[in-house]
């Protein structure tokens, strides 16, 4: 059956209910909690209907400003830590048999659908005092007494390099495995090693698929909300922590919702610039 | 010879990574006693039992699996006429709901959260289970939509065209030709919004978290009270679904497919 255009109003039957579904249950409440950020705080419940700014005027603090850049810098460091890791990873799968590759996506996927509670949890055991990685090392010699390794800034990284990870191997992905392997044969012929050919020949042929995969990586970092909070330090605490810290401990939820805006509007920006980078990628 | 062993090593390492906590927490959860040891204290499997025994574990199960099974059934249920109709109708303006299907899922999950939770509070239905569920759905409502499209992008249209010429009209097409076809991306898709809503906690938090509890609400409440190995157990027990299903859709479907590998061009 070819592709056609809608002739009559019952042509457009099907799409009712998906319409219907995401206008009033994700277009509303996106509304609804810009609106909320312009309204002030009701001790006594949830938030008041008004229109103030004062939401928006905490932004200019000190303390506002720190978690900022905090979040930030996390996010970038992660999301290096990620495509560093994962680059030369995904390459190397992509070349493995269909079924080690196979094998390889369903514990990947498995990985990348654990709770954020269940992440955070199970690092805080390896991280800890008494059951965890310094008992091996004190038996090992390494060291003299097993210590905890948390709360601290390495724990907060490594949980969030150990939450990402699987999601940038997969964005990596489709682009590595659909790369023309023609490429990598002249180079090859050429005389090129394997490692020359890939550092010289394969990474510069990707390096948009590279950037792109760096902003999507660090997008999904910024909303890392669980992990922060507990495998560090209250000053290492992110926009995300802070968003869900004011919403539900603090019941500050218009302050929360003025500081989810900032957060959508930083990440459409970037996700916007991601897909620039990929149309270029396509036109070249 | 040695780049093959470099390779190996590498491979080696990124496993061990992604597998040492996993590790950890599955020796903890074999504990005799209500220690946080590892190596383990003696052999016991009772902290997976009271997973089913301990009434309030018990509820947590019932009410994350129930959750789960309504939130991918709903987000199926967006996902499938939408996706059908995209593939059916050349309607470029109809993208929008497209757009709209993934927006939850490349945003920061927690202003999904806070989205909910304002609407939910503004409508007055703050703390009803049922919102979690429609919550989740759309929170999902990406991952049918994704393997559905991929799903449609696969049929031979001529097949379809063949059904059509020989009398069939859209109705029976899409019930004998079309359903047929993409079942198996159906199936993925609930497979994969059923597994993320099962392990999913900001958005169930800030929809029902005062009223009800999902386990990866319980696990984090027990884990402010201090720790108890049943923690531990319904972790493994976790990663022992998500593990089961995603190996069913690689039994079963072509999983290198779903996940944007072309699907006979390459090895």
């Amino acid at each position: 059956m070819r592709r056609e255009p809608p002739r009559s109003l019952a042509d457009y039957t099907p799409l009712v209910f998906p319409a219907l579904m995401l206008t009033v249950f994700f277009v509303i409440p996106f509304s609804t909690m810009i609106m909320v950020s312009f309204f002030r705080r009701d001790p006594a419940g949830f938030f008041k209907p008004d229109f103030v700014v004062d939401n928006y005027a905490r932004f200019l603090s000190l303390f506002f400003g720190n978690v900022l850049g905090f979040s930030l810098m996390l996010a970038i460091i992660v999301a290096l830590c990620c495509v560093a890791i994962a680059f030369p990873f995904t390459y190397l799968l992509t070349k493995q048999s269909r079924k080690v590759q196979t094998v390889w996506l369903v514990c990947l996927l498995s990985v990348l659908s654990l709770s954020e509670v269940i992440i955070g949890f199970a690092w805080s055991t390896l991280f800890s005092r008494t059951a965890g990685i310094t008992n091996l090392f004190v038996w090992l010699g390494l060291m003299t007494e097993p210590q905890a390794l948390l709360p601290g800034f390495g724990a907060v990284l490594t949980g969030m390099v150990y939450q990402a990870l699987p999601y940038t191997i997969l964005v990596l992905y489709p682009a590595l495995v659909r790369l023309d392997p023609t490429l990598l044969e002249a180079a090859r012929t050429l005389g090129a090693s394997p490692i020359r050919a890939f550092l010289n020949v394969v990474v510069p042929a990707l390096r948009n698929t590279i950037v792109a995969t760096l902003i999507m990586v660090f997008v999904f970092a910024l909303g890392s909300y669980l992990l922060p909070q507990i495998l560090g330090r209250p000053q290492h605490w992110t926009l995300s922590v802070l968003i869900t810290d004011q919403a539900i401990y603090q019941s500050n939820i218009p302050f929360a919702a003025a500081m989810a805006v900032f957060l959508v509007l930083m990440s459409l920006a970037l996700v916007g610039l991601t897909l620039l980078v990929g149309r270029r990628e396509n036109a070249g | 010879m040695t780049e093959r062993l470099l390779r190996r090593f590498y491979f080696f390492l990124v496993g061990l990574f992604l597998a040492a906590p996993l590790i950890v927490v599955a020796g903890v959860s074999v504990n005799e006693k209500q220690d946080l040891a590892f190596p383990p204290k003696g052999f016991s499997l009772d902290w997976y039992a009271e997973i089913f025994v301990n009434p309030e574990w018990r509820k947590a199960l019932v009410a994350s699996i129930l959750l789960a099974l309504s939130a991918a059934a709903i987000a199926v249920a967006i996902a499938l006429p939408l996706a059908w109709f995209l593939w059916r109708r050349i309607a470029p303006w109809a993208n929008i709901f497209q757009l709209l299907g993934v927006a939850p899922f490349i945003l920061p999950p927690v202003i999904t959260a806070l989205g909910f939770l304002t609407f939910w509070a503004n409508a007055g239905f703050y703390g009803q289970p049922w919102t979690a569920a429609i919550s989740h759905a759309i929170f999902f409502v990406t991952l049918p939509l994704v393997t559905l499209s991929l799903g449609f992008a696969s049929i031979d249209r001529s097949l379809v065209e063949a059904a059509s010429t020989m009398g069939a009209d859209d109705r029976t097409v899409l019930k004998t030709v079309v359903l047929p076809l993409i079942l198996p991306y159906l199936v993925s898709g609930y497979a994969f919004a059923f597994v993320l809503s099962l392990n999913e906690y900001i958005v169930a938090y800030m929809t029902v978290g005062f009223t009800m509890e999902t386990l990866p609400i319980k696990i984090f409440n027990a884990l402010r009270y201090g720790y108890t190995p049943t923690m531990a157990s319904v972790s493994v027990f976790f990663v022992a679904i998500a593990a089961l299903v995603f190996g069913l859709i690689a039994r079963f479907g072509d999983i290198r497919r779903l996940l944007g590998a072309m699907s006979s061009d390459s090895n």
